[in-house]
């Protein structure tokens, strides 16, 4: 990946998340997040991971995004937007994030890259993003792929059952 | 192949097909106790096929061992005994429907799957089925505000301790090149990365995760408010299961897979769990609402048990083990108590509500008497001998004085437990009159976890000796 | 000829700057062919539902009014431009041109003909999907920032329709991608090319699903509840004037060619044809899709609007089961076949 674009996405993705987390008008916190996901998208897509990428965007920025906003357009936005942005306790926040950040800072000096796998990214380019990915889901990762289905069975009936207007 | 892998995850498939056969049957069966009763018979099943199915599947991913049985067994107690007494406790809420056993079933196969995972994602996807079902369980009855905030913090900080776990996996991952927890011990053992500071800070992002999920201090935060706003049956599910699971990651991740690390994580765990016990104990004091007082005595018993983990070694491990098996009893016993006396317009949660329990319902009170002794550790009761293999292991490992404090603040503990008893014997009733509420599976549960914690106090040998050899794998 | 034919189909023969010189090249000439149609779409709406009502539709600009789509154009460009005091005007500006932009750049991964595509991608199918759940936002955002109760409820109608039938469209295109074992849409025709009439009888159920959820997409009749002039005015463009709501409307027909184009290439073999006609390698295409723009109109002459509820319960009750039963079936079907 070319480093001055994976430069400008760092920089653009880190910029992005900060406005998306000080706007007081959440439709507008959304809006910078749904540029955030773009740049994540790019992000996948400059590592080979197109499929990754499509699915970014068809998901988060398509679906999730789009019912923050239905919550969202359905709250009193003149209401929020006259309250403080954060509660009190934002400084003791901002410390304990930035103390982690330090401590990121820190280790980046250690992090040694561990074995490669078996799908570098010729292998994958040979065989396309979407049919590997595919294929592992579907036998090595068979499993875990099981178990997230068993998770959003949990959200969504869980969802029903905390939101329905009347259970039976 | 395939036939031989699904017999290796019969007891978790089990228990998540009666889960979707009970969605199912939701629609046409109108008596919810029936789902009670199906939740019961589905853990008996499971218990059963967890006898038999030993093995790995899914090349490593999913481990079936003698270490992982010993939890599930904990697991599907903490679920068959909530959920024989939820049936009636439901009811008195208007909350009872199918979902909720359900969920409750999704909810253990999470922690089952947490308790077998050979795989770093295992542990994840296994953490979150549990968690999302935790969440909603908490969130149950749906009219109660206390209910429903002790879904939203449950939810809020859970997903932080999700986050950070899947920070701490990346960076294990990017460093090792692996996420099968042997892979990723033979890799820092090879590659002399048993010092290597990326690494511990991974390390620390899991203590922090998993500290969280058994409720240690200081990620204890969410544990009293979430305790006290779930329903009664739930409170007494997640303070054991969840909290066992988070115990079982700990032996797996922790002590397997970073056990060839130099840093000493020990140290780590000692401090949550001074801080764990002295805390819970101390701030347990001064509650006047039951269930509060039972979740900071939880987050001491998380205290407790961390002291096996730092003990260290397979004899650690399989005190801790036996602890976490008869803490599941007394303290499903005492919640069960509570969901006894729980009637429509009554939430005995009060310490005063406890005024004279002697003198209306003696055999409760003398129920409740029994649970309150074992959990401060008082013979002839299970919490005894459970306390007394815990601290004599922590000794023999060399921590003396790790021992002394725990003697100390169980010392500290018997106030606030034995308080629970001086209401109950020593005062008069008050103005209200007791009513029990009349479920057969409650009664049933609390009889099932008296004897229990009567029969593991006065011999606790076989018990010990089935911990000890789950946990003989475990090296340290 | 020779260059021609090079820069059409074998572009990397050419230097990299040349090459972007030739994709935008192609770039040009899809967005003009595409402007044109737009254009004439909307005469071709108001002859046939004229013509369908026993009207005659517009006749009075240019003979049989063939002028009229640009009359209309004119009068809207030099239309005053009106922006509500109480608009959120940052989003109120951006909201036509997302609508725009998602509907033109889904065209990019469409073959218009064995190797004329503008941008050749392996995630082509999944590509559409995200452009044209970006559509919803277009949608949705115009409604919010408009500050009117019209328009408001609009949006909301919108993107609780366009996230129920996004799903249903995924699912039912799952089955032609399992048939044609990718998601290139060039390599999804070729795979049709073995059976006769293309995916459209193997995948009959998908197709279905894929129609009524490309209806509701697009927001046609009578899915049409976002606009919904007898409740909502306009619905989500209610408060827009002028230019900007000509780019609303321009959408809308891009939007509906396009489901149009995906239609064709997924379940009706593309670019093929019974027989090869002769210097015109996208004709069958075009004529396809004429069909197609036909059948929006005719269906929107002939069945009235669903009430929200049932659009709902169709969408969730009927299409994705009946697009999860589809997969279950062209799996079965694969398999059996295979062994």
């Amino acid at each position: 990946m070319n480093p001055y674009l994976f430069g400008y996405l760092g920089a653009a993705i880190l910029a992005l998340s900060a406005l998306s987390l000080t706007r007081k008008n959440p439709v507008h916190a959304v809006l910078y997040m749904i540029v955030m996901f773009f740049h994540l998208a790019v992000l996948y897509l400059g590592l080979g991971a197109e499929f990754l990428a499509a699915v970014q965007i068809i998901v988060y920025a398509g679906a999730i995004l789009v019912l923050f906003l239905f919550v969202i357009m359905v709250l009193n936005i003149k209401e929020e937007m006259e309250g403080e942005r954060f509660s009190g306790g934002w400084p003791f926040g901002i410390a304990i994030a930035s103390g982690l950040f330090l401590l990121v800072v820190l280790i980046t000096g250690n992090i040694v890259p561990g074995q490669q796998g078996p799908y570098t990214p010729g292998v994958i380019a040979a065989q396309t993003n979407t049919k590997l990915v595919g294929t592992l889901l579907y036998t090595q990762y068979i499993f875990p792929f099981e178990i997230a289905s068993l998770i959003l069975l949990v959200a969504v009936v869980g969802a029903i059952v905390l939101a329905k207007k009347k259970l039976r | 192949m395939f036939r031989t892998q699904v017999m290796v995850i019969l007891p978790e498939v089990l228990l998540a097909v009666s889960a979707m056969a009970i969605l199912l049957l939701d629609l046409v069966i109108k008596r919810k106790s029936v789902f009670a009763l199906l939740t019961c018979a589905a853990a008996a099943f499971a218990f059963f096929a967890v006898t038999g199915a030993q093995g790995a599947a899914w090349g490593g991913m999913f481990i079936a061992d003698g270490y992982s049985s010993f939890f599930k067994a904990i697991f599907l107690i903490s679920l068959v005994l909530p959920a024989a007494s939820s049936a009636g406790y439901l009811d008195v809420e208007r909350a009872g429907h199918g979902e909720y056993y359900a969920l409750m079933l999704f909810a253990t196969t999470g922690m089952m799957v947490m308790a077998s995972a050979g795989d770093l994602i295992t542990v994840y996807l296994g953490l979150e089925l549990m968690s999302l079902s935790l969440y909603v369980l908490a969130g149950f009855m749906r009219g109660s505000t206390r209910s429903n905030e002790a879904a939203l913090k449950y939810f809020l900080l859970g997903s932080f301790a999700s986050a950070l776990l899947l920070f701490g996996i990346s960076l294990t991952y990017g460093l090792t090149g692996s996420t099968e927890i042997g892979a990723v011990a033979s890799y820092i053992m090879s590659h002399g990365l048993s010092g290597n500071p990326a690494l511990a800070f991974a390390t620390i992002l899991y203590v922090a995760a998993f500290g969280f999920k058994i409720a240690a201090v200081p990620f204890h935060m969410w544990a009293p408010d979430v305790y006290e706003g779930s329903p009664t049956p739930v409170t007494a599910f997640m303070s054991v299961g969840p909290k066992a699971a988070g115990f079982a990651v700990i032996g797996r991740v922790l002590m397997l897979a970073l056990g060839p690390m130099t840093f000493e994580w020990t140290g780590l765990i000692i401090a949550l769990s001074i801080l764990s016990m002295v805390a819970g104990n101390i701030l347990a004091i001064a509650q006047t609402n039951i269930k509060r007082m039972l979740a900071y005595s939880s987050i001491a018993h998380a205290g407790y048990v961390l002291l096996g983990i730092a003990a260290g070694g397979a004899e650690g491990l399989a005190s801790a083990m036996s602890y976490l098996f008869i803490y599941a009893f007394m303290n499903i016993g005492a919640f069960t108590v509570v969901t006894l006396l729980t009637t429509e317009g009554v939430n005995a949660e009060d310490l005063e509500e406890y005024s004279g329990l002697s003198k209306t319902h003696p055999l409760l009170a003398a129920l409740m008497l029994i649970f309150m002794f074992s959990l401060t550790g008082i013979p002839p009761t299970a919490g005894f001998a459970g306390k007394f293999y815990l601290f004599s292991t922590v000794i023999n490992a060399g921590y003396l004085w790790l021992a002394v404090i725990a003697v100390l603040m169980s010392v500290v503990s018997a106030f606030f437990y034995l308080r629970v008893v001086m209401y109950m014997y020593m005062r008069e009733p008050g103005h209200r009159e007791h009513r029990m509420e009349r479920s057969f599976g409650a009664r049933l549960a609390l009889g099932i976890t008296a004897l229990a914690v009567l029969a593991l106090g006065l011999m606790p040998a076989g018990l010990i000796d089935l911990a000890r050899s789950a946990a003989a794998n475990f090296k340290g | 000829m020779d260059l021609l034919y090079n820069a059409v189909f074998r572009p990397e023969t050419y230097s990299p700057l040349i090459q972007v010189l030739i994709i935008l090249a192609k770039a040009l000439v899809v967005v003009g062919v595409l402007m044109l149609h737009v254009t004439y779409a909307t005469y071709f709406e108001r002859k046939s539902i004229g013509h369908m009502q026993v009207r005659l539709g517009p006749m009075r600009v240019g003979p049989h009014g063939l002028l009229q789509p640009i009359a209309d154009f004119i009068k809207l460009f030099f239309k005053e431009d009106i922006i509500p005091a109480s608009a959120d005007k940052p989003i109120f500006f951006i909201a036509p041109a997302i609508s725009i932009f998602a509907g033109m750049t889904a065209i990019s991964v469409i073959p218009f003909f064995s190797g004329f595509v503008v941008a050749n991608i392996n995630i082509g199918l999944l590509f559409i999907f995200a452009m044209s759940s970006l559509n919803a936002y277009g949608v949705v955002l115009a409604g919010w920032a408009s500050n009117s109760k019209y328009s408001f409820l609009g949006g909301l109608r919108s993107s609780a329709q366009v996230i129920s039938y996004e799903i249903a469209m995924g699912l039912s295109l799952v089955g032609v991608m399992m048939m044609a074992g990718s998601l290139n849409l060039s390599e999804i025709v070729r795979a049709q090319q073995r059976f006769p009439g293309g995916f459209f009888w193997p995948q009959a159920l998908g197709f279905f699903v894929f129609m009524v959820a490309a209806f509701a997409e697009t927001n046609r009749t009578p899915f049409d509840l976002p606009e919904a002039e007898s409740e909502l005015v306009a619905g989500y463009f209610t408060e827009y004037s002028g230019m900007r709501f000509a780019l609303f409307y321009v959408a809308e027909y891009i939007g509906m060619i396009v489901m149009s184009l995906v239609g064709i290439t997924c379940f009706l073999g593309g670019w093929n044809g019974p027989f090869a006609i002769p210097y015109l390698p996208f004709a069958w295409l075009f004529i396809k899709l004429y069909l197609f723009i036909f059948f929006f109109y005719w269906v929107r002459a002939t069945l009235p609007r669903y009430r929200y509820d049932q659009l709902m319960a169709l969408g969730w009750k009927l299409l994705i089961p009946l697009a999860l039963l589809n997969i279950i079936g062209t799996g079965l079907v694969k398999m059996l076949l295979k062994g």
